[in-house]
């Protein structure tokens, strides 16, 4: 940009995710342009988003309570899981999209200008756009078990979804410059969210993990960004509503503090990687 | 007064690779790098030029020799291997009509879009929409899908936003074959109002008789480097004579 001592400026170099804040009101246009095309000609629309949990919700409740029997380990295992769930949704969402956003938006990227930060960071808003119905579902549900949450508990959840969404932005920009290069980034991430649901204590509980695992295990696990959230949820919505004593992972606040800091750790490494390769994407993608 | 837009010692390589995979590129590897992955191609080789504020300058040159390759270079969309650009104020560039168009998206939606993408703000977008319709002239269509629209409905919206946006500094490659021929005079009396506000504009164009009329400046290129640079009507009997 242009100022007192240098009015000129070098074309095609940016302030990176900076740029993204400045031109927010194009994030805004763009955001709602995924949103309107992915639901082009559906007479439901948005309101999917509210089916798809919903549904996801009643076949946990069922086909895991009544035929496999979780909930004998686990007390209100619906909302145990669901919570954890909808942090794993969110995450693989905004983490895959944002790989294959620089791929999708070709056209853009080689004709016009603009921050290319955009297109991945769009692409976590579309999650999260979509988290909110799962989120009103599990809220529903939770209420419906006899949820009364504290203020820390409502922060932790808060954090819990700051931190999957950065680390979704970070590692969506560092997948996401690589995929213009090497198609092969997106089937490897797709990859890993197979794996992102059993690295998380989100069809089990973080116990099972200390007894198989040693204690150095254990805290590499804990230190996973996703599963940091997937405890704070626990504990916002799954554990006010239980009666029966449970255990929950020790200082669970300091962790999620410990997982915020891996979340600017990764969306560090994501932003000087993308800025590294972002002056060949038009010209490779 | 000044120079908007500073080429220096341009270079761009482009890499003629074919094929996206990370297999190719171990296997390269494991065989101890023989041979060149991919075949390398000198789009621009040092390239120098200035473009003053307020100019017209047409950057002509048969298929293949650059032009439009420069064009990305100043636009900002590629960057140099060597060499710099430097631009003054806000650049808009018309790379392609419609890039910016989604289909789904109704005309009002990618205007309000595109004129976002070519950098005015939502209060500039609010202030130029009924004047960007208008242009147009296609009102009654702006609430359809754009993928309804004839192809020159697509570009007379898609033009209509693109100089409504008021850059300082225009770009323009081979739009000018806009619509028809009353509104291809009503782009033309566009630009030269653009011009006569004291805007910068770089028109890439084969058409060597609207450029002769249009532009101040000529530089040719051929095969990557610049081989001619003065006036338009000298720039474009340089070619013509070599044609």
């Amino acid at each position: 940009m242009a100022n007192s001592t240098d009015i000129y400026a070098v074309p095609g170099v940016g302030a990176g995710l900076l740029d993204v804040f400045r031109r927010r009101y194009l994030l805004k246009l763009i955001v709602r342009k995924e949103l309107r095309v992915r639901y082009r000609g559906s007479v439901l629309g948005l309101a999917w988003s509210y089916v798809k949990p919903l549904v996801q919700y009643l076949v946990l409740f069922f086909a895991l309570g009544i035929v496999l029997r979780v909930g004998d380990q686990i007390p209100n295992y619906a909302l145990y899981m669901f919570s954890g769930v909808i942090v794993v949704n969110f995450f693989t969402e905004a983490f895959s999209n944002a790989t294959r956003s620089i791929v999708w938006n070709a056209a853009l990227v080689k004709k016009i200008y603009l921050p290319r930060e955009l297109f991945p960071v769009a692409s976590v808003w579309v999650a999260a756009v979509h988290f909110l119905p799962q989120l009103v579902v599990l809220l529903a549900a939770a209420l419906f078990n006899g949820w009364r949450p504290d203020v820390m508990q409502l922060v932790g959840a808060a954090l819990g979804f700051v931190i999957v969404a950065v680390t979704a932005t970070g590692l969506g920009l560092l997948a996401g410059a690589i995929n213009v290069f090497f198609r092969d980034a997106e089937n490897i991430v797709d990859m890993l969210m197979m794996i992102v649901t059993w690295t998380s204590p989100v069809l089990y509980d973080w116990t099972m993990i200390r007894r198989l695992a040693p204690d150095w295990v254990l805290t590499i696990y804990q230190l996973n960004p996703v599963t940091v959230a997937v405890e704070l949820f626990h504990w916002a919505f799954w554990y006010p509503t239980v009666t029966k004593p449970v255990e929950l992972p020790p200082h669970l606040m300091l962790t999620g503090l410990a997982g915020l800091g891996m979340a600017a750790v990764f969306l560090i490494i994501g932003q000087l990687v993308f800025r590294r390769l972002e002056g060949h994407f038009a010209q490779e993608v | 007064m000044g120079a908007a837009v500073i080429v220096k010692g341009l270079k761009k390589t482009f890499n003629l690779r074919h094929s996206h995979s990370l297999k190719e590129t171990l296997v390269w590897l494991v065989k101890g790098r023989k041979g060149d992955l991919t075949k390398k191609f000198d789009a621009l080789h040092d390239v120098s030029f200035e473009i003053q504020d307020g100019e017209t300058v047409a950057l002509l040159g048969f298929n293949g020799s650059g032009k439009s390759t420069l064009l990305k270079l100043i636009s900002g969309v590629i960057l140099p291997d060597q060499g710099t650009v430097r631009t003054k104020g806000r650049v808009a560039g018309l790379i392609e009509v419609g890039a910016g168009f989604h289909p789904d998206l109704s005309g009002r939606e990618n205007v309000f879009l595109n004129a976002a993408i070519l950098g005015m703000t939502e209060q500039e977008i609010n202030e130029k929409f009924d004047e960007i319709v208008a242009f147009s002239e296609i009102e009654q269509f702006i609430d359809t899908e754009v993928k309804f629209y004839s192809s020159g409905m697509f570009l007379r919206l898609a033009f209509a936003v693109a100089v409504h946006t008021q850059p300082d500094i225009f770009l323009v490659d081979e739009i000018l074959a806009v619509g028809d021929e009353p509104f291809q005079r009503k782009c033309l009396a566009k630009i030269k109002q653009l011009s006569d506000e004291g805007r910068t504009l770089v028109v890439v164009s084969h058409d060597l008789d609207m450029i002769s009329r249009i532009c101040d400046r000529g530089v040719v290129l051929s095969s990557g480097t610049v081989q001619f640079e003065g006036p338009a009507d000298q720039a474009v009997a340089w070619l013509r004579e070599r044609n």
